[in-house]
């Protein structure tokens, strides 16, 4: 198979504060972060809030530039300071972003931020445009009703499924997902995930899947990278991570995942009522 | 008395296509020291019903309720100038999306700072240290420092913190926490729940806790909601939530847990009408 995807060491540093000639202060948001990716395939990014995942992800999909270091995509480097963002780079990667309320433009219509990426990158008549947009609509569990509404009269589960139509409706081969699914109930989020694996099988796109939920990581991983503190300080593959974590923080992600089971929450109970009458 | 009690709340907007009746007649009641958790399919109007309960919902919507009363007063009766001065110190929410709560404009600093000010009335020096004391308390290192960031110099985890330390500035009677956890790790989200925990132990604080995370429900609820379409489909103590559910919603709900996959696809249950059973 393809590397669809290579980061070597990528590194991005951001400065605050301070003037043009020095002062304030550095954020190591990505210290030097190396990973391949093969065609087809999905790896799942976890780690702790700040870690650098979204940074990583704007560097992957050529919103940011990285500070040092290397990427290349179908096996060539990238970088969009020299060359910018050509039409057919745009539509091979493609990214969800992690607050969709603030990536929709408030004065467009979802049938048309779903048209316009296929109005910009395909010579696809315009009822057709219109067809893909209203099946894409219902393909997320939304209805065609929902077409001429603003990105305001939505809930945060609707407008994160939005986000995710315009991203896959161009079937980009590469697609970087930051927390997809962090706002929808668990059936919808079934539903989203089962779309990703047929679009995967069908089409072998490849996915980088960002994710605090370990059991969405489970389920939908071939590969897992752990980061901490903007290192990558455990990748692998999910089997062996789940079974056997290396990492301290890896082993403590496991130890804080909230127990659904009947016991735990028989014990949880006890001690509140405890508390209550002590 | 109920700390919240809300009867036959409706809520609905007016669009160009008509009217989209997002909330369908819903009791809600909460005691102090109590956690009550709000699930349910994404769009069945749970952040609505609770925006409806703050008076933050826009012009287009219109609320109807028979009872609301918070800590005895009446909440419809009340005038805005007064229901200002509950809202955010009295009562207060975290809201779904950090990312369109928080002012761009603003630091981090000043933003919780104005609440302190705002509601307390405290002098520069003790909000400055009452701000740095909340962002310590959700777990942002560097906190200080931190307060001199934009929303826009922080990550989703980080903003979602500043949220929730805007919430609580003024130990609320009542919180409403809409999806607070949803861009934190687990290791900070238990930290973060364990926070809000001991602040309902310390003050009395009621919860009201929107997720769609039923891990989440478990480590903290006392009593259970679940919404449907606008509905109430079920309302049960934790425990018979998840030993013995009345609705067929909520036990297809939990039936598409990632950890439910058979084979390589999950169950969903698009298409299907659920009756309620409360
Ligand atoms: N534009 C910026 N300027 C300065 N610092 C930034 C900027 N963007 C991000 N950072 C910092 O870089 C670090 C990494 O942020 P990033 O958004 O990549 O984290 P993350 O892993 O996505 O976290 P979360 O899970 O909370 O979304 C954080 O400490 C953040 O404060
Ligand atoms: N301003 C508005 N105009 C028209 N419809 C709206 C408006 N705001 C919300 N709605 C609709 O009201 C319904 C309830 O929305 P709400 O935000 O309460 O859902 P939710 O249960 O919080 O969902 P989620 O879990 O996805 O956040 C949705 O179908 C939504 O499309
Ligand atoms: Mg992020
Ligand atoms: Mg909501």
């Amino acid at each position: 198979m393809a590397t669809v995807l290579e980061a070597k060491n990528l590194v991005r540093d951001y400065h605050i504060g301070g003037t043009l000639f020095g002062g304030g202060r550095t954020v190591h948001a990505v210290k030097g972060v190396s990973f391949k990716l093969e065609q087809g395939k999905t790896l799942a990014i976890v780690g702790e809030s700040g870690s650098g995942k979204s940074t990583l992800a704007r560097i992957l999909t050529l919103i940011d530039r990285q500070t040092d270091g290397e990427l290349l995509i179908d096996g060539e480097t990238i970088d969009i300071k020299k060359t910018g963002v050509t039409a057919a780079m745009r539509r091979k990667v493609q990214i969800v972003f992690q607050n969709p309320y603030g990536s929709l433009n408030p004065r467009q219509k979802i049938g048309n931020v779903l048209m316009e990426p296929l109005l910009l990158n395909t010579d696809m008549p315009a009822a057709e445009r219109r067809e893909r947009a209203l099946d894409m609509l219902v393909k997320v569990g939304l209805q065609p009703e929902h077409f001429n509404r603003y990105p305001h009269m939505f809930s945060g589960g609707q407008r994160q499924r939005i986000a995710i139509a315009r991203a896959i409706i161009l079937k980009p081969s590469l697609l970087v997902l930051d927390e997809p699914v962090s706002a929808l109930d668990l059936s919808v989020q079934a539903q989203i995930l089962n779309l990703l694996a047929d679009l995967q099988d069908e089409f072998g796109l490849t996915y980088v899947f960002i994710s605090h939920d370990l059991s969405v990581v489970k389920y939908i991983a071939d590969e897992v990278m752990v980061m901490y503190l903007g290192e990558a300080v455990e990748q692998g593959t999910r089997d062996k991570l789940f079974s056997n974590p290396e990492h301290p923080y890896t082993r403590s992600l496991f130890a804080a995942t909230p127990r659904a089971d009947v016991e735990s929450i028989k014990a949880r109970l006890a001690k509140k009522a405890a508390l209550a009458s002590a | 008395m109920h700390l919240l009690e809300v009867k036959n709340l409706t809520v609905s907007f007016d669009t160009s296509v008509g009217v989209f009746n997002a909330v369908k007649g819903i009791d809600i009641h909460v005691d102090a020291r109590e956690v009550l958790a709000i699930v349910g399919e994404s769009g069945s109007g749970k952040s609505v019903a609770m925006l409806a309960v703050m008076g933050l919902l826009p012009p287009t919507a219109t609320v109807s309720a028979d009872k609301m009363t918070f800590d005895g007063k009446d909440l419809l009766a009340m005038s805005a100038a007064d229901r200002r001065k509950i809202i955010g110190k009295d009562v207060a929410m975290i809201f779904q999306e950090p990312m369109t709560s928080l002012n761009p404009c603003f630091t981090v600093g000043f933003q919780i700072e104005e609440v302190l000010r705002f509601h307390l009335g405290m002098d520069k020096a003790k909000r400055r240290a009452r701000a740095v004391e909340l962002l310590d308390q959700v777990g942002i290192p560097n906190p200080a420092e931190r307060l001199k960031s934009y929303p826009h110099q922080m990550s989703g985890g980080q903003n979602q913190r500043v949220m929730i330390a805007m919430a609580i500035a003024c130990n609320p009677k009542l919180l409403i926490a809409d999806e607070p956890t949803t861009a934190l790790d687990v290791t900070i989200q238990k930290q973060i729940l364990d926070l809000l925990v001991r602040l309902q132990a310390e003050h009395g604080m009621g919860l009201i806790m929107i997720t769609h995370n039923i891990g989440v429900v478990a480590e903290t609820a006392d009593r259970v909601v679940v919404q449907y379409k606008g509905r109430k489909m079920e309302e049960a103590g934790v425990l018979e939530l998840f030993t013995a559910p009345k609705s067929s919603y909520t036990r297809a709900l939990l039936a598409a847990l990632p950890d439910n996959a058979t084979g390589d696809r999950l169950p969903t249950i698009t298409g299907t009408n659920f009756e309620e059973a409360v």
